[in-house]
């Protein structure tokens, strides 16, 4: 049996002061909020309305009326950007709630159960990452078609998988505690100390994994709207603009730099903010990619 | 040493077999006919049910995987239908331009890499290091089809001094073809070495502080040496690993890359022949690209042992 000395519980406040002093975190916190209000806002507000087409204003260079110039169509590319993280965020978030959703469960039962459960669940996952990522959401997505609830499952399905290895990883790391002996002593069955123990502990794990799943989404969904089997027109997101700058580089680079600085932002935000919740929430625990 | 070897082997063989399988029960569920798509709208149901019974699509379901299992082994990919020549004809024209350009991006990545990671390791928290990952961490965030799209503009558009996009091909001269390749490599290679940079520097801080780099220090040896002798070999494992799993993602990526550039590579045949419903194309080509998957990955393994002598004692 190994000694095990416990480190005390944080406080709350504690917690908060250290987050006031990680400038990634205050960063990468900042600028996911910005990009999230900037999404919740185009609900109510963009700066043009871009499902008119101003035809005689296309290919506007950025000026004060167009911050960020104006598409081949005469569209606003600031309000196409505003609309599109939407599009963004709920295609990441909602594959990283598959990946949860899924892999978490299954990560858990397999460090529980052990034996030929693990392997087969270990040998599934082997499986899936034989496949590279990108050419099965790109197969995925010209089978049911394209559209960003088929892009939602492409990216969740390989999420499933990350998850179940980090969460079997983690829980394999709790299971040999002395208070998970004590559980098991005083009658627990494996589901409820999973559920009781298991799982608050490997919480912050699936934290920080879940912001770095989240970013890379991001830019799966980019990737997949680049080649037009992500949301489609005339939804606007960030990929497909990028598409429709390709060919017009020479006269409106805008068209591409702007939203694609949307995505390095966002994604760099999100790294950043992972990084910080890693190191608030537990100094020893390293980024996993 | 052998017994985890061949474990390894096992492993890969059964991922490979299982990754057929998949691949041919989804082609299975697939809408459309390949009979009538390669005869066209005008065709009698007569005439499509003849060239069905011909191309084997009548037989039952078990013999139809084993029959096509059999020929992937013997490299007869069958005929494509869009393109009407076979399909290995296809590939071997292909994999021309998408190995050379996912082993320059390889090539590129791994250079640029592992000395800045290494750098950056041996001057922690200091300036070096600093700029360093900062620009790792944005390297990171890039798409590489942006990327791409900017690199275009800056050297086809502004500065004139490579193509925009296409392929001479080989026989174009070698130096034609390199130059059509560049662009797409670093664009490629760029993001990749953002995250291996990354990998490395934190192996090598994690390799820094064991206690046999003290004691190699303690006994004189020199900080480079000690740097390359001790601490590079025992950082490389998880530099591997990663190295693995990028090559698979830059044959993924080439999909996308191939499409910014229009080269006629893998990547570029696959994505047309998905959106073309060429299925024969889809799961040769699928299956080719799992399977160097599955070999790099095996690759891997095998190196970790060469690496790494207290993993050739565990079976």
């Amino acid at each position: 049996m190994t000694l095990q000395t416990e480190i005390p519980r944080e406080s709350l406040t504690s917690l908060a002061a250290k987050a006031l002093h990680h400038r990634s975190f205050i960063a990468g916190f900042f600028v996911t909020v910005l990009v999230a209000g900037m999404a919740a806002l185009s609900f109510l507000w963009t700066p043009y309305d871009v499902t008119k087409l101003v035809i005689s204003d296309k290919l506007l260079a950025p000026s004060a009326a167009h911050w960020f110039g104006t598409d081949h169509f005469g569209r606003d590319v600031l309000s196409m950007i505003m609309i599109g993280a939407r599009n963004s965020i709920a295609v990441a978030l909602v594959a990283v709630g598959i990946g949860i959703g899924i892999g978490v469960p299954l990560g858990c039962w397999a460090a529980a159960r052990g034996g030929f459960v693990d392997e087969a669940l270990m040998r599934l996952n082997d499986l899936v990452f034989a496949f590279p990522a990108l050419l099965s959401a790109i197969m995925i997505t010209a089978i049911f078609g394209p559209g960003a609830i088929n892009a939602i499952i492409a990216i969740g399905i390989f999420n499933i998988p990350v998850f179940a290895r980090v969460a079997r990883a983690g829980a394999l790391s709790i299971w040999p505690r002395e208070y998970i002996l004590a559980a098991r002593a005083a009658g627990k069955g494996k589901a409820l100390i999973t559920l009781e123990h298991i799982l608050p502990n490997i919480a912050t794990l699936l934290l920080v994994q879940g912001t770095i799943q989240f970013a890379l989404g991001i830019l799966a969904e980019a990737s997949l709207s680049y080649v037009g089997l992500g949301a489609q027109p005339p939804m606007p997101s960030w990929g497909r603009m990028l598409f429709e700058a390709q060919t017009r580089m020479a006269q409106a680079p805008w068209m591409a730099i702007f939203p694609g600085m949307a995505i390095v932002i966002t994604v760099l935000a999100l790294n950043l903010l992972g990084d910080g919740v890693a190191d608030i929430l537990d100094p020893k625990s390293r980024r996993r990619r | 040493m052998t017994a985890y070897l061949l474990k390894r082997v096992a492993i890969a063989f059964a991922t490979l077999v299982l990754a057929s399988i998949v691949v041919f029960a989804v082609l299975e569920i697939l809408p459309g006919d390949p009979a009538r798509l390669m005869l066209g709208m005008n065709a009698t149901a007569e005439q499509v049910e003849q060239v069905r019974t011909q191309m084997g699509l009548n037989d039952p379901l078990l013999l139809r995987y084993f029959h096509w299992v059999g020929n992937l082994v013997l490299l007869d990919f069958g005929r494509s239908y869009t393109y009407s020549v076979p399909v290995i004809d296809l590939v071997r024209e292909r994999v021309a331009v998408s190995l050379p350009l996912a082993l320059i991006a390889l090539a590129l990545s791994t250079l640029i890499a592992i000395p800045v990671g290494l750098h950056a390791a041996s001057r922690q928290g200091r300036f070096g290091d600093t700029v360093s990952m900062g620009v790792s961490q944005i390297g990171v965030a890039i798409p590489n089809f942006w990327f791409a799209l900017l690199l275009i503009y800056l050297f086809a558009v502004w500065l004139k001094w490579v193509p925009a996009g296409g392929f001479p091909g080989w026989s174009a001269g070698i130096w034609q073809a390199l130059k059509a390749l560049i662009l797409p490599a670093v664009a490629l290679a760029l993001p990749q070495a953002a995250i291996l940079a990354r990998v490395t520097r934190q192996a090598m801080i994690e390799v820094l502080s064991e206690d046999y780099i003290r004691t190699a220090r303690a006994k004189g040896m020199p900080y480079r040496a000690v740097l390359w002798r001790h601490a590079l070999r025992n950082a490389m494992i998880p530099v591997l690993t990663i190295l693995g799993l990028q090559f698979a993602f830059l044959l993924a990526g080439t999909i996308i890359i191939e499409n910014v550039f229009y080269l006629p590579g893998l990547g570029r045949l696959i994505f047309q022949a998905i959106t073309q419903r060429d299925l024969i194309v889809v799961e040769s080509v699928v299956m080719l690209l799992v399977a160097t998957v599955i070999l790099v990955n095996l690759v891997v393994d095998f190196s970790y042992a060469m690496i790494d002598p207290r993993l050739r004692g565990r079976s």
